[in-house]
């Protein structure tokens, strides 16, 4: 292996990472701009139900005569959507939480650190669950209460987001909290403290720089895993709700419809492959970016 | 090893009560009860409703009384299987999750730490990228596609097993499978990665010059340590697969306990929800325990009984 000293320079000669962020940034593009190039009326209810692909649909039609291709795309912005945004908010809650437990250190740190273990103990399952039956009657009340009527049916996508965000930073809290303990004990740290700097001084420049790294590879495995629990949530049916489509909506829709007499499988194929062809580049990016920023540490 | 077992048992009950507690609270601090309905209840007998299911009273009081029931044993009436106790009905669903757990643990861990360790063995040839690769894919697959797909593959195109069922030992290999895909693929990474580091070490080049074979070095030396990180994992993995999956257990129409974790929270029959969470955490915490006490065995430099 040949070491270069930027990270980025690694990243550049992983194949598989390159691959991946290019087929990211495709499944990006035509998720923002590919419905604008479809047909009109592409979402809409017809009769045309379950017509296998053809030319004039090139994933066939779903159970309401809607074009899969259409489904797909729209899906794709809201399940990209939720696994970045909700990602981010275990990113923020992680590294605020862990770098508070692991600077304070003492009795504090063990405190909030026996919490975790507390959190982790409860099926995760169960939390979002509580969480979203809890917040979003609030929600949609403060909606209308703000006469914004017209965004009720979006409310589902904000209360995911917190909820998933809410639920998944506890790794992360760990991760940065380890990252913490064993900064503090090095040499610059403590300089930086025997000269008296202010404890916003040493956090903000001296320990986020330098745990930063760490956090953003795992960020970016926590995003298919929010992808994923969010579809599977829709998969339960407390997700994301028709008309709306996410690709576990999707996938869920088909997984009802697949029997052994009649054989719908573009249902299920084509929302599968998006979205594990997603995941996929999302997790090999994870890897390359994991082995890039700690070359000792190859998986 | 006494004093540390009993030191770690009562942090298990710490645990325990804590879990108990917030999920008590949880439930209660929702909106909506466990008998609203489209019309509302005569006032009367919704109080004969609560009073029945020891729902009545301040808050604290219900709280007690339930930690009371509980060191009893008695997981309370079930307000959604109207008059069935919990006891009950975890007494008959957990069983079919727990075979179908247990039968997808050793898949996975079995599956897991062989792939693992054939890769890592041979590293950069077609099997190391081949097992690596399918390993990602079942880790970026969710079990309710890897479900039907098989379902579509092995009992649809060709007709070699059953689409779903329970009760004979053929209709056990898919949901198993499915079950334990994606633990295995974690599995085998798991391995892989901590068996290249190990490989590198001084200990397993002496092994080597002493002209042991390739196989003895790796499968008796070398995997003693890499397990490690397998063994640690192995508490939450037994949690979860032997409470049982909502997805696999509808996919193939398991009459299993992982529906319990949804819809008790969506019926808002508290006292379900309650009991599975005190067995999923209790069999977390306790295979956590198991496997501090295996780590020890397994790799003496690990001073854990302190």
């Amino acid at each position: 292996m040949t070491s270069s000293r930027s990270p980025w320079r690694r990243l550049q000669r992983n194949p598989a990472a390159v691959l991946s962020i290019l087929i990211l940034i495709l499944v990006a593009f035509s998720a923002i701009f590919g419905p604008g190039f479809m047909p009109r009326g592409s979402g809409e209810v017809t009769r045309e139900s379950f017509l296998p692909p053809s030319e004039a649909h090139f994933f066939g039609t779903d159970l309401n005569g809607r074009d899969l291709l259409f489904r797909v795309l729209i899906g794709a912005r809201i399940s990209l959507l939720v696994g970045l945004a909700g990602a981010f908010i275990s990113f923020v809650v992680g590294i605020v939480y862990g770098m508070i437990a692991g600077y304070a250190g003492g009795r504090a740190d063990s405190l909030m650190m026996r919490l975790v273990d507390i959190l982790y103990a409860i099926p995760r399952l169960i939390f979002l669950l509580v969480l979203i039956s809890a917040l979003d009657p609030i929600l949609r009340e403060l909606m209308v209460g703000h006469g914004l009527q017209s965004l009720v049916g979006y409310s589902k996508i904000v209360i995911l987001i917190f909820s998933l965000g809410l639920t998944e930073w506890l790794t992360m809290a760990r991760i940065v909290r380890g990252q913490v303990l064993s900064l503090k004990s090095q040499q610059f740290v403590v300089a930086a403290r025997s000269l008296g700097q202010t404890h916003r001084n040493i956090i903000f420049r001296h320990l986020l720089p330098n745990l930063v790294g760490v956090a953003i590879v795992y960020l970016t495995l926590t995003v298919p895993a929010v992808i994923l629990d969010e579809s599977f949530l829709s998969f339960l049916g407390v997700g994301i709700q028709a008309p709306l489509a996410s690709w576990g909506l999707l996938l869920s829709d088909a997984a009802q419809v697949i029997n052994p007499i009649k054989g719908y499988w573009w249902l299920l194929i084509f929302p599968a492959a998006a979205m594990s062809l997603t995941l996929l580049a999302m997790n090999f990016l994870g890897d390359g970016l994991r082995d890039a920023f700690d070359p000792r540490q190859r998986r | 090893m006494l004093r540390f077992i009993a030191k770690r048992t009562l942090g298990l009950i710490v645990i325990l009560f804590c879990v108990v507690s917030i999920t008590f609270f949880l439930v209660r601090l929702m909106p909506g009860g466990p008998f609203d309905r489209e019309r509302k209840l005569p006032e009367h007998i919704e109080k004969q409703l609560l009073a029945k299911y020891k729902l009545d009273g301040p808050l604290l009081d219900q709280y007690f009384n339930y930690l009371k029931d509980i060191l009893h044993g008695d997981l309370r009436l079930s307000t959604k299987y109207r008059s069935r106790s919990v006891n009950e009905i975890l007494a008959g669903a957990l069983p079919v999750s727990a075979t179908l757990g247990g039968i997808a643990f050793c898949i996975a861990t079995l599956g897991g730490v062989l792939l693992g360790t054939l890769a890592a063995s041979r590293q950069h040839t077609w099997i190391d990228r081949t097992a690596m690769l399918s390993a990602l894919i079942a880790i970026s697959l969710p079990s309710f596609v890897i479900g039907p797909l098989l379902v579509l593959l092995l009992a649809i195109t060709f007709p070699l097993l059953p689409v779903g069922g329970w009760g004979t030992a053929r209709s056990l290999i898919l949901p198993s499978i499915t079950l334990a895909a994606p633990y295995t693929a974690y599995i085998a990474r798991l391995t892989r990665g901590s068996m290249l580091e190990v490989l590198t070490q001084d200990y397993i080049r002496t092994a080597r010059a002493k002209g042991l074979s390739e196989n003895k070095v790796i499968y008796k030396h070398a995997l003693r340590v890499a397990i490690l990180p397998v063994v640690s994992f192995l508490g939450p993995l037994a949690a979860n697969l032997l409470t049982g999956s909502i997805v696999v257990e509808s996919i193939f129409s398991i009459p299993g306990a992982g529906g319990f974790f949804v819809n008790s929270v969506l019926n808002r029959d508290g006292f379900l929800l309650a009991g599975v969470v005190i067995v999923y955490c209790t069999l977390l915490v306790a295979f956590n325990l198991l496997v501090d006490v295996m780590y020890g065995f397994l790799d003496r430099r690990i001073a854990i009984y302190d």
